[in-house]
């Protein structure tokens, strides 16, 4: 489904590489996290493969079920199926948030061809959307992400997420900020969106997060690489020894 | 920094190529020669065929002129204004104050047409309701060129016409008005407008009468280095009723133009005025040059009892804008508003905002004030709240947000608040958001283009202010806001 390949980027306008040749492949139906300590390069790769522009691309491509992301704008990969759900999601002000999911649904369904949404059918599949989330309807009148707590943006991270349908899912550092009962409604709504045709790439610095969305792959990455990868263990082995060996290793 | 830096750069081209009003009218004018005398005042009130007093009035208001100073204590810097090299008075040739459109020069109703401000009453009234009619004074330079659907009005016993007109033909109403909201003195501007204002409109609205339209004012500024100082005056007499809109353009020129034009309300009791304004004056190029100085005092007085004066303003125009229509509530249980847009981009400057003076028992006001600044613009609201101290139980609700979009720009709010009696309750709300270039990723991240995302965030936030307007004007308006802004990250 996803596939990377080679992919080495610096920040635009530093001669700081980033990336350094990355390789990785997420398959349909598979949640695959990476792991790696602060400053790995994890983040600018989410970014990159959302395609922020702060970013050049030196070597290398991306492909979501064959097509070329690097070619396209942000909102059109949106539109082919990749969703990010922040570290920090950010305030719109001045626009509820049911004004802006109902854009975002519709400028999407307009981007692939499809028609828009009917008012009364977005309506329900919001609210029961919501509902399972703990959302309240007051939130959805909000400005959106204005004044919520931490706990509350990830949420509505996971409410567009579930509304949006991608393909490909990059969740990053979703755990942050989060207490325990709010990472656990968190990783629910992930959970309950697992799909044969769906992947995820789940970024994350600490193993607690993957005790609840359980990972079928686990990738360390270090210097802009990915480094070693395995299966779920792996998350344990990293959670007991750090990652001071990897930082050698690359 | 792609994404809003490529924002930034087209908001900063926009004014250059986008301004679709400024294009020129070839006509012939009569004008005299560029420079203020007594003698230009003199010649302003014969070619009006003013009376003596109004001649007095304006000589007067010309001697005290000379004595002032231009103000500075706003946060706009321009180059001094050199009033010596300023044409006041422009009419075309084909006549000052025709009788029909036939006698209009058909350059003028081309210009009309050009800008979509329809003046042929058949064609308004083709597929037009009674109820969304609008009837309009346009002025053209330094005269107005025509008044529609004054029959009907004058059928309602409402005045509408030309200050020129109602200075001959309602000398008692006009001498009994004029300049009662703002004194002749007021301020160096409204003075300078006392002594060489040319035309504007002139509104009464008998007791009791709701006005069966809504009444507009269209003007326009197209001779070249030519002053424009438009008067206007508005009077909503017991238990009356009147909706006004006045729309403003200009072609694009090298040159800074002035345009100080001086407007008045009044309200008596149970009376409501509500006066909404469309500004566009040309902003200017990127760097900032020509474009209109727009340096206007505006104010109402809500004279009677229960009256309510009612301020809406969408300003995307003008080099230089400092106005602040404000409300004088001296009436007991008087209530005035003031709805605001003011966008900014390239290197326009703006410093607007209100004055809510409350005399009267149990007044009450509302200011809600938007400003967006893009490019390199400085946007500044200044708003003032006073209770008299015989004002009891007076009523302030304000709110002030800055919509910043790149970050070259500037917002700045300074609002003074004075309550001289105990019983007075005002309320302050202010706020600062940015558009920046991570917000923008946020909303492509979720499938909006750039264009869309900047018109869902410029939306969202003047939407409380556009429901104002009269329907089909909010249209309109959000129309330009859109093209200011989201037409430029296209």
């Amino acid at each position: 489904m996803l596939e990377i390949r080679n992919l080495t980027v610096k920040i635009a306008d530093e001669d700081k590489q980033i990336l350094n040749g990355l390789n990785l492949t997420v398959n349909a139906g598979e949640v695959a996290a990476i792991m790696g300590p602060n400053g790995s390069g994890k983040s600018t790769l989410s970014y990159v493969i959302a395609g922020k522009e702060d970013y050049e691309v030196l070597d290398g491509e991306i492909l979501l079920n064959g097509e070329n992301l690097l070619e396209m704008e942000a909102d059109a990969r949106a539109a082919a199926g990749i969703f990010l759900a922040f570290q920090y999601p950010l305030e719109i002000p001045g626009v509820a948030t049911m004004t802006f999911l109902k854009a975002a649904m519709n400028a999407q369904r307009k981007a692939r061809g499809e028609a828009e949404l009917l008012t009364p059918d977005f309506i329900k599949q919001v609210n029961a959307a919501a509902d399972k989330l703990g959302i309240n309807r007051d939130m959805l009148r909000r400005p959106l992400n204005v004044g919520f707590s931490g706990g509350e943006k990830k949420r509505m991270e996971i409410l567009q997420m579930a509304l949006l349908a991608p393909s490909m899912c990059i969740l990053d550092e979703t755990d942050s900020g989060l207490d325990i009962d709010a990472l656990r409604i968190v990783a629910d709504g992930v959970n309950a969106l697992r799909a044969q045709n769906r992947g995820f790439l789940v970024i994350t610095h600490y193993q607690r997060l993957l005790d609840h969305i359980v990972p079928d792959t686990v990738h360390v990455m270090s210097k802009g690489r990915i480094v070693r990868s395995g299966g779920k263990e792996l998350a344990l082995e990293l959670e007991k020894n750090g990652y001071a060996a990897y930082s050698e290793a690359a | 920094m792609a994404a809003v830096q490529e924002t930034i750069d087209q908001v900063k081209s926009i004014d250059v190529t986008e301004y679709k009003y400024g294009f020129v009218t070839e006509i012939e004018m009569d004008k005299p020669a560029k420079g203020l005398t007594e003698d230009t005042v003199r010649y302003i009130s014969a070619r009006k065929n003013e009376p003596e007093w109004m001649l007095e009035w304006r000589l007067d208001a010309f001697r005290r002129w000379k004595t002032m100073t231009e103000p500075t204590w706003s946060r706009v810097n321009y180059p001094p204004i050199n009033y010596q090299d300023i044409y006041y008075y422009a009419a075309p040739k084909s006549g000052a104050s025709p009788q029909s459109l036939d006698e209009v020069d058909p350059a003028i109703l081309e210009t009309y047409k050009k800008l979509g401000i329809p003046l042929r009453e058949q064609e308004i009234l083709a597929g037009v309701a009674p109820e969304n009619r609008v009837a309009v004074d346009a002025v053209f330079d330094s005269v107005s060129v025509v008044t529609t659907f004054k029959k009907e009005l004058a059928q309602a016993g409402v005045i509408f016409c030309s200050i020129s007109d109602a200075i001959q033909e309602h000398p008692e109403l006009v001498r009994k008005y004029l300049a009662t909201v703002v004194p002749v003195t007021d301020n160096y501007f409204a003075t300078l407008n006392c002594a060489v204002f040319t035309d504007g409109s002139f509104v009464y609205i008998p007791k009791g009468v709701r006005c069966p339209m809504e009444l507009s004012t269209y003007f326009r500024i197209n001779e070249q280095n030519t002053g424009q100082f438009e008067r206007t005056l508005i009077i909503a007499d017991e238990g009356s009723y009147v909706s006004y809109l006045e729309g403003c353009t200009a072609p694009k020129r090298d040159e800074n133009q002035l345009h100080a034009a001086v407007v008045e309300l009044i309200a008596l009791d149970d009376a409501e005025i509500k006066y909404s304004t469309v500004q566009n004056w040309y902003p200017g190029d990127a760097e900032g040059k020509g474009g209109i100085y727009n340096f206007v005092t505006k104010r109402g007085d809500c004279r009677g009892k229960n009256s309510k004066i009612s301020w809406t303003q969408v300003e995307t125009g003008s080099a230089i804008t400092w106005k602040y229509p404000s409300c004088i509530l001296r009436g007991d249980g008087s209530r005035g508003e003031f709805y605001s847009i003011a966008v900014s981009n390239g290197a326009q400057q703006v410093d607007s905002g209100t004055k809510m003076l409350h005399l009267g028992k149990n007044t009450t006001s509302k200011i809600i004030a938007k400003g967006i600044a893009a490019g390199k613009s400085d946007s500044t609201y200044r708003g003032m709240v006073s209770a008299h101290r015989k004002a009891t139980n007076a009523r302030n609700f304000t709110n002030c947000d800055s919509l910043l979009i790149g970050d070259q720009c500037g917002a700045h709010t300074i609002p003074y608040i004075e309550a001289k009696t105990a019983t007075a309750v005002f309320e302050h709300e202010a706020t600062t958001s940015k558009i920046g270039e991570d917000q923008m990723f946020y909303c492509q991240q979720r499938g909006l283009s750039e264009e869309e995302a900047v018109a869902l965030i410029v939306n969202g936030f003047v939407k409380e202010v556009l429901q104002q307007l009269p329907m089909e004007f909010a249209v309109e308006a959000q129309k330009l806001i859109t093209i200011s802004l989201e037409g430029s990250v296209g």
